[in-house]
């Protein structure tokens, strides 16, 4: 991912550096053994269905954390409302897809409202339609949302996808209420999962290499300079919330597939601080990062899983708490934010040259002469 | 006629409680320019404070109520010595983060320690006795609540007013630098704030308790989210405006529930409905002061 | 008919007034200079010309690129003003710190793209050819200002004098008819300053700009501005050509004070 400079835009094999070329490559020999994994993962030979579960579970979350990386972290918009508008996703998806017999198994309470029964859409339709009702949302919050300054924005984000859940739980006849939603459509294997973080991952690439992407980032260092160089806050702040919404909508919509089962109380204001937590960890602004912790939380998540369970540290046993994981990732959080800002990614995206360049480094750090590592 | 009048005294009893719990919110935004996300956090924790005071130790409800602000005032300095102090200069956005950080670490943690299962917050039967004043049935912890405001915010307001740390606060919310130069210790001045504003919250958390008495770690979360708005509705940093604010919310709320009961599922969204609607008119809110504009 | 135009302008803050009854007005290839005392409302007037504050009093007139017609720019928002042929810098440099020399210049240009947001994300045709006409147009600017060799450079790597030049050549990239300096010259030594002189003259024929600027220096101000306004404490003490100003007796006085440490 590293960006390209002045007129080099023209892709052509033969106008590319051997470093370039080789970077190429093996780019391409990674596609393919991710592609080749996953294959093989679907296919049944390689994990159970728990650990392809946790794979497409890894995939979900890495999306959500870009959703919001795109606002806060390329935009500099403390948004709060992750959890809102994935929840919206999610309900949508759910329930177009939902066939006729699970529908009527889950809708025992209250029968589902008559015009609602009547849509049908294959899966991937609904989680477009999905992601489009979350931008949507998000275009119509973010009228009177995105005048605030920082702060501001944070709670009402917060509030709004409070609001959010609230009406699900109350909409019985469209949501299920606060039985929430099972027998969802299972559509999303680890295909779909990584097929769209692909697309995603494309897509913001692709974003800010353009100039809209760059005055998105723009806003983000100094807004007062963006507008004093004619960029339109307002236009761009909400262009980014609603490409942040849609990503984040489709996002749940993933993770409604995966789960098999959603409820109002999943989407509380904890799994946007949930989200936060691994663009956090990951490092903020970095597509790598939001990647990386996504992969991190939700795998750390599953091993750690004995912490909840009892366990023993040499003879010292420790009782069975539960939530005892979730302590340890908040503390993880905060050291993050008080030590290390930048998180793991070190606040650079990845790319071979630095893969390359990172056992030289550390040589360098062990050698501690400084240059001797260094020396070429 | 009598049932409106009884609304409304739950309402203003309501009210009081978010005024509480607002002051922190309001205190700290004031000197920090920060959303203390914790706060609510803060405000849970107090409640089960006393909570395990009254039926771990059976300590009479005075003691316990006594034993949660002194435990909660620590809290409070504690979390703004772990999570913010370091970050004084950092960019605005990582003190958020911390902020939100240490609201998710104090619920975690309240999981943990507490179990995420409902608690049932123990009666204290003098308070929560039912006396009849003129055809009106309200419990003896209303007159608690409503003298203990009044006091309370006269004590702060004097405080802050006419005493030595009053005028550092103020001066410190007026301007770090400046006030450094001129001999405040600020350090000191910041943790008073946080030990007022979470001594409150812990007054306000023990009567919520008693009102409401189901408590679990994430009980914080949607009161918090109020009493924040309570302060923005009646201007962020002043201490009036936080009671008027909360006052205003919790009469709000009884009575929409009350005039429209068909939509009591929704009370929780009239709070958001007026946090947009004053931060498009009047974002200072009732009481709060223009801020210069130093550009 | 002026290029821009000021109409009793004037600013409070609370009880102060920061710009009091402000007459201003640019003609077409002037350059204009407003000198005063620091607290004297210079910056003031330049934001609110530029739309960061709306006048509390007053209009503001201006003469847009390819329009004959005088349009009123009073609390028009700063991006619609920029759009309209308005460029500035700042007194303390705001340049997107985390953004490279090039990336700079390049977000200048944004507001005249036409293509759509999607346009730009799947590089349609159209926005090719926009995209590289921004580029090529962005280094002639940074060739013109010497800042080539630095493109890739984070903005915030490069020495101060340097920051001071990039601002210039970004505030260029909007396409401006009119381009306003605050304190262009604030912390540069006698041989930059001398440089800086000469630049915004050359910069000013190269572009048929018209230069109002803020400054200190009163060896530039004197050696490039045709006119120059003088205000303290928010109020027009003399305004008239720089011989003019130089034996105004009420400039004198005011400056008496400020030439030791100017």
């Amino acid at each position: 991912m590293s960006k390209n400079n002045g007129s080099s835009y023209s892709g052509l094999v033969g106008m590319m550096s051997a470093k370039q070329r080789r970077n190429a490559a093996l780019t391409c020999v990674a596609l393919i053994a991710v592609a080749a994994f996953l294959y093989m993962a679907q296919s049944g030979s390689l994990l159970d269905a728990y650990g392809v579960r946790i794979l497409r579970l890894c995939a979900v979350y890495s999306i959500c954390a870009l959703s919001l990386n795109l606002i806060q972290g390329y935009t500099g918009q403390f948004s709060l409302g992750s959890a809102g508008f994935m929840a919206l996703g999610a309900y949508v998806t759910a329930i177009l897809s939902m066939s006729d017999a699970n529908r009527e198994s889950v809708y025992y309470l209250k029968p589902m409202a008559s015009w609602l029964a009547s849509i049908h859409l294959p899966y991937g339709a609904a989680l477009i339609l999905g992601g489009i009702l979350a931008g949507l949302v998000a275009l119509l919050i973010g009228i009177p949302v995105l005048r605030l300054k920082g702060d501001y924005l944070s709670i009402a984000t917060l509030g709004f996808s409070e609001i959010i859940r609230i009406l699900l739980n109350n909409a019985q006849s469209i949501s299920n209420g606060a039985t929430g939603l099972k027998n969802i459509n299972p559509t999303a294997n680890l295909w779909w999962c990584f097929g769209a973080l692909a697309l995603v991952v494309l897509f913001m690439t692709r974003l800010f290499r353009s100039s809209y992407g760059r005055a998105f980032l723009a806003i983000r260092d100094d807004e007062v300079a963006a507008e004093a160089m004619g960029v339109s806050i307002f236009k761009h702040k909400m262009m980014a919330f609603v490409s942040s919404a849609v990503i984040a909508g489709i996002g749940g919509g993933l993770m409604a597939s995966v789960l098999g089962a959603v409820t109002p109380v999943l989407f509380r204001h904890m799994m946007s601080y949930d989200i936060l937590l691994i663009m956090v960890l990951g490092g903020t602004g970095t597509m790598t990062g939001a990647i990386l912790g996504g992969f991190i939380f939700v795998i750390a998540k599953e091993a750690l899983r004995f912490m909840d369970s009892g366990f023993a540290i040499g003879f010292i046993q420790v009782p069975a708490i539960a939530g005892l994981r979730m302590v340890m990732f908040s503390v993880m959080l905060m050291i993050v934010v008080l030590f290390y800002h930048k998180g793991l990614s070190g606040g650079k995206e990845f790319s071979w040259d630095r893969l390359f360049g990172f056992p030289r480094k550390i040589a360098a750090r062990f050698t501690k002469s400084g240059k001797a590592g260094a020396g070429k | 006629m009598l049932t409106l009048v009884q609304q409304l005294i739950n309402g203003l009893t309501l009210g009081c409680l978010f005024g509480l719990v607002a002051i922190g919110y309001t205190m700290v935004y004031g000197i920090l320019l920060l959303i203390n996300f914790a706060h609510c956090d803060i405000f849970m924790m107090s409640m089960y404070f006393a909570f395990y005071s009254m039926s771990l130790f059976y300590l009479p409800w005075y003691l316990s109520l006594l034993l949660a602000i002194a435990g909660t005032a620590l809290l409070g300095v504690c979390l703004e010595r772990v999570a913010y102090r370091p970050l004084r200069t950092a960019p605005r956005t990582s003190v958020l983060i911390s902020a939100v950080g240490s609201s998710y670490l104090l619920e975690n943690l309240g999981i943990v320690l507490f179990g995420a299962v409902a608690k049932s917050f123990p009666t204290v039967e003098y308070l929560q006795e039912i006396v009849t004043i003129a055809g009106l049935r309200v419990q003896r912890l209303v007159f608690f609540v409503i003298i203990a405001m009044v006091v309370l915010v006269g004590a702060l307001l004097y405080i802050v007013n006419k005493t030595k740390v009053g005028i550092a606060m103020r001066a410190v919310s007026r301007d770090f630098e400046t006030s450094k130069l001129m001999g405040v210790n600020i350090n000191l001045t910041i943790s008073i704030t946080f030990a007022i504003g979470s001594g409150l919250a812990a007054v306000g958390g023990f009567m919520w308790g008693l009102r409401y008495p189901q408590i679990t770690p994430l009980v914080g979360a949607m009161p918090g989210l109020k009493c924040f708005i309570a302060a923005v509705i009646g201007g962020i940093g002043s201490i009036k405006g936080a009671i008027v604010g909360g006052l205003i919310l919790g009469v709000m709320e009884i009575m929409i529930v009350y005039l429209f009961p068909g939509a009591s599922g929704y009370r929780d969204v009239f709070a958001f409905i007026a946090l947009i609607l004053i931060l498009c008119i009047k974002p200072t809110g009732l009481f709060g002061e223009e801020l210069s504009d130093k550009a | 008919m002026s290029v821009l135009r000021t109409e009793h302008m004037t600013m409070r803050f609370g009880g102060v007034t920061a710009v009091d009854d402000f007459n201003l007005h640019v003609e077409k290839g002037e350059i204009v200079a407003i000198i005063g005392p620091n607290g004297a409302g210079k910056t003031t007037a330049f934001n609110q010309i530029t739309g960061v504050y709306t006048p509390t009093e007053g209009k503001i007139f201006l003469e847009p690129v390819n329009q004959t017609q005088e349009v009123d720019i009073t609390g028009m928002r700063p991006d619609r003003i920029v759009s309209m042929g308005v460029a500035r810098t700042f007194q303390n440099i705001r340049l997107f710190s985390k953004q490279t020399v090039l990336d700079n210049v390049l977000i200048a240009q944004h507001l005249h793209v036409k293509s759509s947001m999607p346009g730009a994300i799947f590089y349609w045709p159209n926005y090719h050819k926009e995209e590289k006409a921004m580029r090529e147009k962005a280094m002639q600017l940074l060739e013109r200002v010497g800042l080539a060799d630095n493109c890739n450079d984070l903005a915030t790597s490069l020495p101060y004098g340097l920051q001071r030049r990039l601002e210039i050549a970004r505030a260029l990239a909007t396409n401006p008819k009119l381009l306003l300096l605050d304190e262009p010259a604030a912390g540069m030594n006698p041989t930059e300053t001398l440089e800086l002189t000469h630049f915004v003259r050359e910069i000013r024929d190269e572009f048929q700009l018209t230069i109002l600027l803020i400054e200190h220096h009163m060896q530039i101000i004197m050696d490039i501005s045709d006119r120059i306004y003088v205000l303290e404490f928010g109020k027009t003490i003399a305004d008239g050509v720089p011989a003019e100003i130089q034996n105004d007796q009420r400039v004198i006085d005011a400056y008496l004070g400020v030439d030791e440490d100017a």
